[in-house]
């Protein structure tokens, strides 16, 4: 079974009317289990509208979509993917242990179940010191691992996140990607993952998704096959800056005439 | 915290001292009959019985209510001044659920915000001196406890500050908060419980604070309207007396003053009760 399966998608806003968008158009993408795939591409080109489709946030104008076998409506009630974003989007009145427990107490799960869940979590994104504390007495880094914990809580198989590391400085945020790394892999959790980074995508993922905007399309798909294990020296290995160099490329040669916006090439 | 709460009371005694101040000042300076501008009064009496020295203002507390009665005239207000304080508190309770239910409901039905919301405006443009009796009757009707209707308009006021700032609290969670409970597929009560309520509390505590005030000031008239014998009525009934005893008016303004006050506090305690674990850029002040 696969965990995602995107068939001929569409997605129009105000479709009909003076302001209408092609978002999306024509999207096929599959993802099979335990795969890190990010989307990337320059703003507008729909990858956050592809990732909202995903979670059914918002429906699709046409084509279909299946998330783990199901429908994605029915994916969401079962709370079968979890969420991150670029804002960590923590609850400022809750302690960091009762932030993890949050999607625990709306699936109904009992306190003492909910609460050796959390400790679980926060012991895997290394914060169990910091059950107690506060929100905003974290850092950013920190708020953000918190966040993970958070969309890993129910344990779902999908994991998905939009520029979560966006905000974060760049020693930070190359900490964060490695721990991302160890941390799904743990939980042998499949990703989609939105991002402006061509580093951070060619780092993290098996495949990178390269779009387009106006309408939004996917141009390339680059298969990064740098091996199992990555780590700190896969930064500075000859194959990952040839992978870098695709992934550009792929994007440059997309955007031929449309003009290069919003990639960063750190 | 401490250092700053010392300061504010510090602040707080020098206002005092300061409203003394200048009242002795204009009694010694002003025109004893008062003074016109172009025909109209403009500068009040400075008379004894108009203004009276603020020491003997202060040494009336200790002298008795009725001549021949030992007990000093403070206890009795004291007396009024809770009596007061315990029906403008059931008011403020009262109005701050009834208020917190409105906004909900209107939250929840955009129709219903949209039918009920002109009707909620409209009724704070109603004198309450001139509701005060209707309800008394009404309440007379019914053959509840007195008390229970001059509550009942405290709350009256009350409501609507509580209302007004939850409706806008419930709207002020973020979209992307908004998101993950939908992500969650929460329904609309556990997203109410869960984040929009929470995320309303620091709107809700500003509107607390003048619902707290309007309750006060709601019981005090609706006791004078309706003869209930709190300290809005005790200032009536003293400030008849104003020829031969000018200072006893003021024993009574200076308990509603402390009531006030303390009805006040109280909310400030509940403030920093539930925003205790909040960032301190969100907490008020």
């Amino acid at each position: 079974m696969r965990a995602v399966t995107i068939e001929s998608v569409t997605m129009t806003f105000n479709s009909d009317g003076p302001n209408e968008v092609v978002a999306l158009s024509d999207i096929d993408l599959a993802i099979e289990p335990g795969e890190f795939v990010a989307l990337i591409g320059p703003s507008g080109c729909g990858k956050s509208t592809l990732l909202r489709l995903i979670a059914n946030l918002i429906s699709p104008t046409g084509g279909s979509i299946e998330v783990n076998g199901k429908s994605p409506e029915q994916a969401r009630r079962d709370q079968d993917y979890g969420m991150a974003f670029q804002q960590s989007g923590l609850f400022e009145w809750r302690t960091v242990q009762k932030n993890v427990e949050l999607p625990l107490e709306v699936k109904g799960w009992s306190k003492r179940d909910r609460a050796s869940r959390a400790t679980e979590m926060l012991e895997l994104v290394k914060l169990e010191d910091f059950a107690e504390h506060m929100p905003w007495q974290l850092s950013g880094g920190m708020q953000q691992r918190v966040a993970i914990a958070r969309a890993l809580a129910s344990h779902p198989p999908l994991l998905l996140m939009d520029e979560p590391f966006g905000a974060l400085d760049e020693m930070t945020r190359e900490h964060m990607q490695a721990e991302l790394l160890r941390i799904c892999a743990a939980a042998e959790t499949t990703v989609v993952f939105v991002t402006h980074s061509i580093p951070e995508a060619v780092y993290l993922s098996d495949r990178v998704v390269v779009m387009t905007p106006r309408p939004g399309r996917i141009t390339t798909v680059v298969d990064v096959d740098l091996g199992g294990g990555r780590d700190e020296d896969t930064r500075e290995d000859q194959r990952f800056f040839e992978k870098i160099t695709e992934v550009r490329e792929a994007l440059r040669g997309a955007e031929l005439g449309v003009g290069a916006r919003g990639i960063e090439d750190r | 915290m401490t250092g700053r709460a010392a300061r504010r009371a510090f602040l707080f005694v020098v206002a005092l001292v300061l409203v003394a101040t200048l009242w002795e000042l204009y009694k010694a300076i002003g025109p004893d009959d008062g003074g016109e501008l172009f025909g109209f009064p403009v500068l009040p009496r400075t008379g004894e019985r108009a203004m009276p020295h603020t020491w003997e203002m202060v040494s009336r507390l200790t002298d008795p209510e009725v001549r021949g009665d030992p007990t000093p005239i403070w206890q009795a207000v004291l007396g009024y001044a809770w009596y007061t304080f315990r029906m403008a508190l059931g008011g403020l309770i009262f109005g701050a659920v009834f208020g917190t239910f409105l906004a909900v409901i209107m939250a929840r039905f955009r129709v219903v915000e949209r039918g009920l919301l002109p009707y909620v405006i409209i009724s704070q443009t109603v004198p309450l001196i001139a509701l005060a009796p209707q309800v008394a009757a009404l309440g007379g009707n019914w053959d509840l406890p007195r008390w229970t209707w001059v509550s009942a308009l405290g709350a009256f006021l009350a409501f609507f500050p509580v209302a007004v700032a939850t409706l806008r609290g419930l709207s002020a969670a973020p979209a992307a908060s908004l998101e993950l409970m939908d992500s969650y597929a929460a329904g609309w009560w556990t997203t109410l419980v869960k984040l929009r309520f929470p995320a309303a509390v620091p709107h809700i505590i500003p509107g607390l604070k003048l619902a707290a005030t309007a309750s006060v000031v709601g019981v005090i008239v609706s006791e004078i309207s309706t003869g209930v014998r709190g300290v809005g009525f005790a200032a009536l009934t003293y400030g008849q007396r104003a020829t031969s005893d000018p200072e006893m008016v003021y024993t009574a303004v200076f308990g509603a003053a402390v009531l006030g006050l303390c009805m006040f506090g109280l909310v400030v305690g509940l403030e920093t009760l539930v925003m205790r674990n909040r960032p301190r850029e969100l907490a008020g002040e």
